[in-house]
């Protein structure tokens, strides 16, 4: 089961929507504060042209200056009332919608990390990036701006109309007129534009496409002299791109206006029908004014519904995703019963007639058995694609076996949690992964107990010192993403002394293809018998020259073990290995990736 | 940053006629919007005066009317400047890519992709931004001020200066707040990107993190990035909540300030009920210039910034060029005969020397074959011959001529080359493999190409042939597929000097044999050089040149190298093992 990109977004999902209402429970309090402040703030908007209208009718109309003066300080208080409400309702609504995205990227983040190697095969790592970051933002966007405003814009409608209503219902209703006319144009605008902008992604997305691809293969346009026409299919889209946006001013130049004129036509009726009533002083010019503000105020929360709706759609969409992601189940659970193994164990690891596919029958290991005993260094020898590298993603359990059992001092590893299986074993791949941070936290990894004495004695024995201590800052040197300001012989280097700081039983090395330069080359091979000593030893070779002296060592041809022995064995025995070792290159080998003659 | 605008201005100058436009269509509109409370204030003065209703129809007709009016001219307004801001986009975008057209293989070599495409899009966003919808609403902002003001000050100077003193609030607020939210925003982003950054990291080293048991350890690093995210979101929030509720506040302030001197005005009788009711009508109409000013200028902050960006690209100037050519040289018949004299190349900015002294020569049916070890310079070395990176003068030369006085079109026209990993665009196969041909793909020559490169039994089986779709939105070519398409390609330039870099590294033996006895045709009409791993590629060159950092160590044919015992010797019998040893 993949986690796919492309869940069809739905418009309302009530399943989704209560599993997404799940978080926002810790933080009820919360929310009915934010739900006050929003019907308070309301309110203090709309008492404004109220207080207008008083001030007109009850006061100047009168020459009542002291009144005037008394109600100004209402006015006052109604502003500061309107600014603290406000406040808070942005602040408690926002606040709240990040604890919530820091809990759901919490959740997915953990979620990954119980998922197996396995998983990460199967999904690309940019596709569980958006997971973690753009989708969860879609959600931003709902919890801070989308739901509960919602129901401050309809607070807001209601609460006009019931006061035009109030104060002159006859009124209101003329005033109203124009509200069929305004969900026309608004029907019309968002149907038009919602085509329109779907056209204007797609063609950006051609847009982006074309000039990715276009970068990416400009040595090939230059070589074939193709500038021209390439230049003539990018002007193409970029004419097709500029025309649907101009396209789409149309749409937005109508709109805009059309509404204010729909305005303009509720303001000229309250004044032919205001102004009549007013003649006959069943009006007073008080309430005429504050209709007029009022009118106004109308039109926002009508536009600002539909946009709501949008970001609702997109979140339901993100969310969907994610908890596709979240219900993943995770397929290596370590057995109940197993919890009390101990931890100690001299490091005998067997393999028992053991089968392995990746995907459905295409074995990649065909009855594999084999024994390592306490301390012995087994070298596995054998070309891409072979099963070497399988055999010890099994060993350290990124995979189960399909068919046979592996027993790490006696036990299945099937049967032994986890964390305590993987404690037994040193890992150092060929493709050296440095996190960012420093020097001495990329050899002490998480591991808080190992010291900075340890961490110098580590890197001293397998003499990274040398490279170390030649940095600025020493073993507080930052380290760049990837390690991509030091070489691949000193990441090798530093990757030993991680392995060594954690002094694993056994010790599983996976060694590095790339050619590097000599004097590296030999500080390697001796920080490499640093690292053996006293371990049980699995190791990769792609170099002969670096197992002769191995206990035993392993080849491996097509997924079987085809001879086993010590070096001189295998020699004397004159056959797969006796032609590896005849042919080992003097110079260094040819190329990092092997020669495809040499592939199964 | 004046420099930048001056490169700009060509750009809008070219939409002159529609800028002009759009500006007279908003001098329109803002006079007309802002005559709409006058017609109020009559209204309001009339009924108190006893009006009629007919002075009341007139006056409803008359509103409606100037809308109808305004909206005309605003919609005219926004079609002739947005629609100009477009137009310049599109000349900006054509002339951005046909920039980057220009540049050499060693610009995008330094340069990321991801990187240009920003500067292609967001940044183009941006600029395009400031020269439509920036002129638009400094344009109606500014003028809409003066105005609004105006009529104000003639309706009562003294309550307008009380009732602008907390409007400048408005403005300030809005520039500062707009400033420290952009900052905010920015380190938000910042910390963001640490936190895909820490994602990204533990996930693509996943069996180390499994390995090493670093699972908890990995939670408590992202814990600690996504506390910082939120706690940087905070601040943020903090401002922005505090943000729009004081711009109501200052507007409230005015409006109070209206209430009570304008009120005691009526009282007193400096002014109208209409006047009054006028006046706070303008307050409103300022509102929006306000708030639009200071967000005008962030636009133009931000859009500067961009263009600059953008010029970055465009005034880089083309390395490769064709300002040395000879517009005569190899005008007529290309014969193809290659020659390298001495040389020694080393990348511009770097120090380490790439090639030494190379030499060689080759004319048409001969093979010339380089092999070596990664990194000893053979890619380089064919590489230089299509001036991918221009070698020194005077080092190599076609029929006689030094190539960097052959007109680039002119010197690539006559090759084929097939790169190290071949690159295919998402189009049809037949499209890819006429690429050096316009318009419709010439099929007959099409498929002889894709024959003579081994390509047509595997295209028979794609489910429509030579129209199937390849790459993302098509089938998906194994290497070898890639590799033996490319060289169709090549094939189909019809080229004098064919050049493949490894190009059969991904297909089996038996496949390679049977294409290079198939392009042992063409090659008896062409020059050839090619760059291999296995020995069964180079065995029947002309001329085998082992390099070793740069320098040639060994060179001959086949069987001359094989009897020298030296470099060659020891991979051919290495190779011939494997080939064994594969078998068994």
């Amino acid at each position: 089961m993949s986690v796919q990109d492309d869940a069809i977004a739905k418009g309302y999902d009530s399943t989704l929507m209560r599993r997404l209402l799940q978080y926002l429970r810790p933080y009820w309090l919360w929310v009915i504060v934010a739900f006050i402040a929003i019907v308070g703030g309301s309110l203090a908007d709309l008492a404004q042209p109220w207080l207008t209208a008083k001030a007109i009718d009850d006061h100047i109309a009168v020459n009542d200056l002291e009144g005037l003066w008394r109600l100004g300080r209402w006015f006052l208080l109604i502003l500061i009332t309107s600014f603290v409400f406000e406040y808070i309702q942005t602040s408690v609504m926002q606040m709240v919608g990040q604890k919530i995205l820091h809990t759901v990227r919490r959740d997915v983040f953990t979620h990954l990390q119980r998922l197996d190697v396995k998983f990460y095969d199967r999904n690309p790592v940019g596709r569980l990036m958006t997971r973690v970051t753009t989708d969860v933002d879609a959600l931003n966007d709902m919890f801070s701006s989308g739901v509960v405003t919602v129901f401050g814009d309809l607070i807001m409608l209601f609460g006009i109309m019931a006061i035009m209503v109030a104060m002159d219902w006859r009124l209101a209703l003329v005033a109203f007129s124009v509200l069929p006319f305004i969900a026309w144009a608004t029907a019309w605008f968002r149907r038009n534009v919602r085509e329109n902008y779907r056209q204007v992604r797609g063609l950006v997305a051609k847009l982006n496409a074309f000039l990715q691809e276009h970068l990416t293969g400009m040595g090939t346009v230059q070589l074939f002299s193709q500038q021209a026409r390439s230049y003539r299919q990018f002007e193409a889209i970029n004419r097709e791109h500029r025309d649907v946006n101009i396209q789409s001013i149309f749409y937005y130049a109508l709109f805009y206006p059309i509404i204010e004129v729909l305005a303009a036509l509720s303001g000229a009726l309250i004044i032919l029908a205001g102004g009549w009533w007013a003649l006959e002083d069943q009006v007073s010019i008080g309430v005429l004014v504050a209709f007029l503000q009022y009118s106004r105020r109308f039109f926002q929360p009508i536009s600002d519904l539909s946009e709501k709706f949008n970001i609702l759609q997109a979140a339901m969409a993100a969310s969907e995703r994610i908890f596709g992601l979240l219900d993943t189940p995770v397929e290596m659970p370590t057995s109940a019963a197993s919890s009390d193994r101990r931890v100690d164990g001299p490091g005998r690891i067997e393999f028992d007639r053991v089968w392995f596919a990746y995907k459905d029958d295409e074995f990649v290991l065909r009855d594999v058995s084999f024994v390592a005993e306490p301390g012995q260094r087994i070298g596995i020898v054998g070309a891409t694609g072979s099963g070497k590298t399988t055999i010890i993603s099994l060993l350290l359990r990124f995979y189960d076996v399909t068919q046979g059992r592996i027993l790490v001092d006696g036990i299945d590893v099937r049967e032994w949690p986890l964390e305590q299986l993987r404690m037994r074993f040193g890992l150092v791949l060929q493709d050296v992964h440095l996190f960012s941070g420093t020097i001495s936290s990329n050899i002490r990894l998480g591991r808080e107990d190992i010291t900075d004495e340890a961490v110098r004695e580590a890197a001293k024995a397998v003499h990274a010192d040398r490279f170390v201590d030649r940095l600025p800052q020493g073993y507080d040197t930052p380290v760049a993403e990837r390690g991509a300001t030091l070489s691949v012989g000193q990441k090798q280097l530093l990757s030993f002394a991680r392995a060594l700081a954690f002094d694993p039983a056994v010790l599983v090395l996976d060694e590095a293809t790339s050619s590097i330069d000599t004097e590296t080359e030999g500080l390697i091979q001796d920080a490499l018998h640093t690292l053996m000593a006293g371990r049980t030893v699995f190791a990769i070779a792609h170099r002969l020259s670096t197992i002769q002296d191995m206990d035993r060592i392993l080849v491996v041809h097509k997924g079987q073990i085809r001879e086993s022995g010590t070096h001189q064995e295998l020699l004397a025995l004159g056959g797969i290995y006796f032609k590896l070792w005849e042919v080992r290159p003097l110079i260094a080998p040819t190329s990092s990736d092997p020669s495809p003659a040499a592939a199964p | 940053m004046w420099r930048a605008l001056q490169r700009l201005w060509p750009y809008v100058t070219s939409a002159r006629h529609a800028m002009l436009a759009g500006v007279l269509w908003i001098v329109l509109a803002t006079a007309i919007s802002l005559t709409a409370p006058l017609i109020l204030k009559y209204v309001i003065d009339d009924l108190l005066a006893g009006a009629t209703r007919a002075t009341l129809a007139l006056a409803a007709a008359a509103l409606l009317g100037l809308a109808i009016a305004d909206g005309v001219c605003r919609y005219w307004m926004r079609q002739r400047l947005i629609g100009a801001s477009r137009a310049i986009e599109y000349a900006l975008r054509n002339d951005f890519f046909a920039h980057l057209q220009r540049l050499p293989l060693s610009y995008y070599q330094a340069n990321r992709i991801g990187d240009l495409m920003s500067r292609a899009s967001s940044d183009l966003g941006a600029v395009r931004l400031m020269v439509g919808p920036a002129v638009m609403y400094f344009g109606s902002t500014a003028l809409g001020f003066v105005i609004a003001v105006a009529l104000m000050v003639s309706i009562d100077p003294w309550l307008t200066l009380l009732a602008l003193i907390p409007l400048p609030l408005v403005s300030i607020a809005t520039h500062v707040f707009g400033k420290a939210i952009h900052e905010k925003f920015d380190r938000i982003q910042a910390q963001l990107s640490e936190l895909s950054a820490v994602v990204q990291e533990s996930l693509a080293g996943v069996r180390v993190v499994r390995a090493y048991r670093q699972e908890p350890f990995e939670l408590s690093r992202f814990g600690a990035a996504n506390d910082e995210y939120v706690h940087r979101n905070r601040s943020l929030i903090r401002l922005q909540s505090a943000f729009y509720p004081s711009l109501s506040f200052f507007f409230g302030l005015s409006g109070l300030v209206v209430l009570w001197f304008g009120g005691s005005g009526v009282i007193n009788g400096r002014i109208t009920l209409g006047d009054f009711a006028a006046f706070s009508r303008y307050l409103v109409l300022l509102s929006w210039p306000l708030i639009a000013f200071g967000w005008v200028i962030n636009i133009v902050q931000r859009g500067i910034a961009s263009w600059q960006r953008m010029l970055e690209v465009m005034d880089t100037v083309p390395a490769i060029t064709d300002a040395e050519a000879d517009p005569a040289a190899l005008a007529g018949r290309v014969v193809g005969r290659l020659e390298v004299r001495h040389l020694s190349f080393t990348y511009p900015g770097a120090t380490q020397q790439v090639l030494t002294d190379i030499s060689f020569s080759a004319s048409p049916g001969q093979t010339v074959a380089i092999v070596g070890a990664t990194g000893s310079g053979k890619s380089t070395l064919l590489q230089l011959v299509p001036r991918l990176h221009d070698p020194p003068p005077g080092t190599v030369f076609l029929d006689g001529v030094d190539i960097r006085r052959v007109p680039l079109e002119r010197l690539r026209r006559a090759m084929g080359v097939v790169p190290q990993e071949p690159f295919l665009f998402s189009d049809t196969v037949a499209h890819n493999i006429a690429f050096s041909r316009d318009g419709d793909p010439p099929k007959d020559a099409v498929a002889a190409a894709a024959s003579a490169a081994g390509l047509d039994a595997d295209v028979s089986g794609f489910g429509h042939g030579f129209d199937t779709m390849v790459g993302e939105r098509g089938i998906t070519l194994s290497g070898g597929q890639k590799q033996r398409a490319a060289i169709a390609r090549a094939l189909l330039v019809d080229p004098k000097v064919l050049i493949l870099d490894d190009a059969l590294s991904a297909v089996d033996t038996t496949t390679e044999d049977a294409i290079l006895r198939r392009l042992r045709d063409v090659r008896e009409t062409r020059t050839c050089l090619l760059v291999a791993h296995r020995i069964s590629t180079v065995r029947d060159a002309d001329l085998i040149l082992v390099l070793d950092g740069g320098r040639v160590i060994e060179r001959g044919t086949h069987t001359s190298l094989v009897a020298q015992g030296g470099v060659y010797a020891s991979m051919d019998r290495r190779q011939r093992l494997e080939q064994e040893l594969a078998a068994s």
